[in-house]
C-alpha cells in the first residue's frame, strides 16, 4: 500500500518532470513579437561562440546568430536578451520557456530531438574530434601519427574517438591523459607529447593560448560528429518554421554571394526570380512565415551571410583561424546545404 | 618658546640614549644566540638552513621577477581588440594588462557598459551599510532603518525603470555587484531565519520541532550545489505555462535557505550554553517566551558564537560563487569569463588572482571586525 502511495506520487513528478507543457502553434512567435525582444540561450562563456568582451558586450556565432534571428524578426539586431545557460540548465531553459530559442553549441542526437520536449533544428556548425601538432611536425592526416605520443583529456569522448580509430587504422599511439586542457597544453608545448587531441572547437582555444599560434596547426579531418544545432520548444511548428528557415536563409546567402555589404543593392537591382524571393522584392517567403517581407535584407544587413558569421568569429578573419572544413557550402566540399528557398 | 635645555636634561637624554643603545645590544646579542641555537647549532643544521635560504630566495625571487619585474601591465588596444602579443613574448611575466582592460567586466560582468555607475554606486553604498553596521553607535532601529533604506536605493539602481534610469533586467547584473547582492541579502535574510529554526528546534510543540530539525537536516544532507540546481532547474517546470522566477532570485532564495540552515545549529550551539538558571530566572521574573528569548538569552547565546557565526558568514560569501554552475557570472565567474576572448586566451591565472584579492579583502575584513566585535562585547559585558 505505501510502497504504491509512493510509485503513484513519483509517477507524478515524473510526468511534470519530463513532458513540457501543452504549447498552441504561433503562441511562441506572438509572445516574442509582444514582448518587443528576442531571448536567447548561449553558452556561459566558449571561444569563438559566445564570450563577452571588455565592454560586456556578448561576441561570437552563437551570438550574432541571435542578433540575425532579432533582426529578420523585428528589423533591429539589438531587440534581443541573451541568457547564458550551462550544459545542465539549457534544456530545460527551452522547455519552460525561459528563452525562446537555444543557440548554444548543443550537439543535435536523435534522444534529444525526441525525448526532451525539444525540437533540433538545422545543423549550423560541424564539430568534431581532431588533433593539433606541431605545424613544423609535417603532419596532414590523422593516420600519419602512427606511433605518437598523444595527450588527452580525461573522461571525455575523445579517449574513445582516439583508440577506436588508431585500433581501426591498426596504428599504435601512447595515450597521455590530462585533467584540464591547460595542463595538455603545457605537455604538448613542452615536447611531452606529439599531438592533442581534443575538439576542433577546444584545439583551436588552446591554440590561441600558445606563445606563437602559428606554430601549430590543426588537422583538417574530424574523427567524430558533433552537429551544432539551434534547438525550439517541441509543439510550436510555427516558431519552428521561423528558426528554421532563418538558418536556410543565412546559408542561402552565401551560396547566392549576398553579404552585408551588397544586400541592399542586390535587392534593387536583380531580376533573378529565386533573389528576389529570398530579399522579399516578392513578398511571399516572408508572409509564409508572417514576417516582414524584408526579414533576409534585414538578417543579413545585420550580421552578414553564415560565410560572413564564420569568418568573424571563427575563421580566418578571427584570431582562432578555423579552416571552413565541413561547415563549407556543398558546392565546395563542404556539409552547408541550403534548401531552395521558393 | 621652548626653554633652553638645562645640564639636566642634557644628562637624562644622554642616560636614555645609552639606555636604548644597551637595549639594542642586547636584544642583538639574545638573537644572535637564538639564530646560534636554533638555525646554526651544527654542521647539518647549518647546511640545511643554508640550502633552505636558497630555495626560498629563488622562489621569491622569481616571483617578484614574474608579479613585477617582468610583469605586462597596459597594452595596446586598437579597433580590433588588444593586441595581447607583449603578454605572449618568452620573457614577459604576469599579465597584468588583462586586469586593467577588464576590471570594469570583472566588477560588473555584463551590465551595459555605459551604466556602470550604477552598479559602482551600489558597491558603494554596500561599503558604506558594512562600515555603519561596525559602528556600535548605530546599532538599533537606526541601523535597521539604515539597511532598508539601503537595500531599496541598491534595488532601484540596478533594476532602474524609474527616474530616467533604463531598466536592466537581472540577466545583464554581474561581477562583485552579484557577489555582494547574493552574499549581504542571503546572509541577512538567512540570519533572523536561521534564530527562528534555532529556537524551533528547541520548542517544546513537536510539529514545529519536527518541522526545524527536517529543514536543517534537508538542506545540511545536500550541496548547495544541487539546491542551486533544484532552483533553477527543476524549479521552472513546476510553474505555470508562461510564467517564469527570475534566476537571481532563485539563486537568492536556494542561498538563504542554504544559509539559515547552517546558521540556525550555530545559533542552537549558542542556546544551548547558556546556563539552564539562567531560564529559569527570566521565567521567574514573569517574562513571556519571546521576552524571554529577545531580552536575556539570545543577547548572551549570540555573543558566545560570534566566531562560529563569522566562520560561517565567510563560507557562505565563498559559496556564492557556485552560482557559476546555473549561469550567473559573480566576481569569480566574471573573472573567469574575462579570459574567453580569443586575445586573452591564457591569462585567467592573472585575473584569477585579481578575484582572489578582492575575496581576501572582504573575508579578511569581516574576520577582524569579528575579533573586535569579541573583544569590544567582552570588555563591555559579563562572563
Amino acid at each position: 500500500m505505501f510502497r504504491r502511495a509512493i510509485s503513484a506520487v513519483a509517477t507524478v513528478v515524473f510526468t511534470f518532470l519530463w513532458t513540457a507543457p501543452p504549447t498552441r502553434a504561433g503562441a511562441t512567435m506572438d509572445a516574442v513579437l509582444a514582448r518587443g525582444e528576442l531571448v536567447c540561450g548561449i553558452n556561459t562563456g566558449f571561444i569563438g561562440f559566445s564570450y563577452p568582451n571588455e565592454r560586456g558586450e556578448w561576441k561570437g556565432l552563437d551570438v550574432d546568430l541571435c542578433r540575425g534571428l532579432a533582426a529578420a524578426l523585428f528589423g533591429d539586431p539589438n531587440k534581443v536578451r541573451f541568457v547564458p545557460l550551462t550544459p545542465s540548465t539549457r534544456f530545460t531553459a527551452v522547455t519552460s520557456g525561459e528563452v525562446d530559442v537555444l543557440f548554444r553549441n548543443s550537439t543535435e542526437t536523435m534522444l534529444r530531438d525526441v525525448t526532451l520536449g525539444l525540437r533540433a533544428i538545422t545543423p549550423y556548425f560541424y564539430d568534431g574530434h581532431s588533433f593539433m601538432v606541431a605545424a613544423s611536425s609535417g603532419i596532414n592526416k590523422a593516420v600519419e601519427l602512427d606511433g605518437a605520443t598523444i595527450c588527452l583529456l580525461q573522461g571525455t569522448t575523445n579517449e574513445q574517438i582516439t583508440a577506436d580509430f588508431f585500433r581501426r587504422h591498426n596504428l599504435s599511439f601512447t595515450p597521455v591523459v590530462f585533467e584540464r586542457s591547460e595542463q595538455a597544453r603545457d605537455a604538448l608545448k613542452a615536447g611531452r607529447c606529439d599531438s592533442f587531441g581534443s575538439d576542433a572547437g577546444n584545439l583551436a582555444a588552446v591554440r590561441l593560448s600558445m606563445e606563437d599560434p602559428s606554430a601549430w596547426k590543426i588537422l583538417d579531418e574530424r574523427l567524430s560528429k558533433e552537429p551544432y544545432g539551434p534547438f525550439v520548444r517541441r509543439g510550436d511548428d510555427e516558431w519552428y518554421d521561423v528558426v528554421r528557415w532563418y538558418v536556410n536563409a543565412l546559408f542561402q546567402a552565401e551560396e547566392s554571394g549576398i553579404t552585408a555589404a551588397n544586400v541592399e543593392e542586390i535587392a534593387a537591382t536583380t531580376n533573378d526570380a529565386d533573389l528576389r524571393r529570398l530579399l522579399g522584392v516578392t513578398p511571399e517567403l516572408g508572409k509564409a512565415l508572417k514576417l516582414d517581407p524584408k526579414w533576409v535584407v534585414n538578417a543579413i544587413k545585420a550580421v552578414g551571410n553564415y560565410g560572413e558569421i564564420f569568418e568573424r568569429n571563427l575563421g580566418r578573419d578571427s584570431p582562432l583561424g578555423l579552416s571552413r572544413g565541413l561547415n563549407e557550402q556543398w558546392t565546395k566540399g563542404g556539409l552547408i546545404y541550403a534548401l531552395p528557398m521558393r | 618658546m621652548a626653554p633652553p635645555p638645562s645640564e639636566d636634561t642634557a644628562t637624562l637624554a644622554a642616560e636614555s640614549r645609552f639606555a636604548t643603545e644597551w637595549t639594542v645590544k642586547k636584544r642583538l646579542a639574545a638573537s644572535l644566540t637564538w639564530l646560534r641555537e636554533n638555525l646554526f647549532y651544527s654542521w647539518p643544521s647549518t647546511a640545511i638552513t643554508l640550502a633552505l635560504c636558497y630555495v626560498v630566495a629563488r622562489i621569491g625571487l622569481a616571483l617578484v621577477d614574474w608579479a613585477f619585474a617582468n610583469a605586462v601591465w597596459l597594452v595596446p588596444s586598437g579597433a580590433g581588440g588588444a593586441d595581447t602579443s607583449a603578454c605572449r613574448a618568452p620573457e614577459a611575466g604576469a599579465c597584468w594588462a588583462i586586469v586593467a582592460e577588464k576590471y570594469r567586466f570583472i566588477l560588473f560582468g555584463t551590465y551595459p557598459y555605459e551604466q556602470h555607475w550604477r552598479p559602482a554606486l551600489c558597491i558603494l553604498i554596500f561599503a558604506a551599510l558594512y562600515a555603519a553596521t561596525t559602528w556600535r553607535r548605530m546599532w538599533g532601529r537606526t541601523l535597521a532603518l539604515t539597511w532598508v533604506v539601503g537595500a531599496i536605493a541598491i534595488g532601484l539602481l540596478m533594476w532602474g525603470g524609474i527616474g530616467g534610469l533604463p531598466l536592466i533586467p537581472t540577466e545583464r547584473w554581474g561581477g562583485l555587484a552579484i557577489t555582494l547582492i547574493l552574499a549581504t541579502f542571503g546572509l541577512v535574510s538567512a540570519f533572523p531565519l536561521a534564530i527562528l529554526v534555532a529556537l524551533g528546534r528547541r520548542s517544546r510543540l513537536p510539529a514545529i520541532r519536527v518541522l526545524c530539525v527536517v529543514y536543517v537536516e534537508f538542506i545540511r544532507g545536500v550541496p548547495l550545489i544541487s539546491l542551486l540546481f533544484m532552483a533553477s532547474v527543476v524549479l521552472p517546470l513546476f510553474l505555470p505555462d508562461g510564467m517564469t522566477l527570475d534566476k537571481l532570485l532563485r539563486a537568492q532564495i536556494a542561498i538563504t535557505l542554504f544559509a539559515a540552515a547552517y546558521l540556525a545549529e550555530v545559533v542552537r550551539g549558542g542556546l544551548q550554553a547558556i546556563p539552564k538558571g539562567q531560564y529559569e530566572a527570566a521565567d521567574a521574573l514573569g517574562l513571556s517566551y519571546w521576552q524571554k528569548m529577545g531580552l536575556i538569552i539570545l543577547p548572551q547565546a549570540l555573543r558566545i558564537v560570534i566566531a562560529p557565526l563569522v566562520n560561517t558568514f565567510i563560507a557562505i560569501v565563498k559559496d556564492t560563487s557556485l552560482v557559476l554552475v546555473i549561469g550567473l557570472f559573480d566576481l569569480l565567474g566574471a573573472g573567469k569569463m574575462s579570459a574567453m576572448e580569443p586575445a586573452w586566451q591564457g591569462f585567467a591565472i592573472e585575473a584569477f588572482l585579481f578575484c582572489g584579492l578582492i575575496y581576501f579583502v572582504i573575508c579578511f575584513t569581516m574576520s577582524r571586525f569579528s575579533q573586535r566585535l569579541e573583544v569590544d562585547l567582552r570588555a563591555s559585558g559579563n562572563r
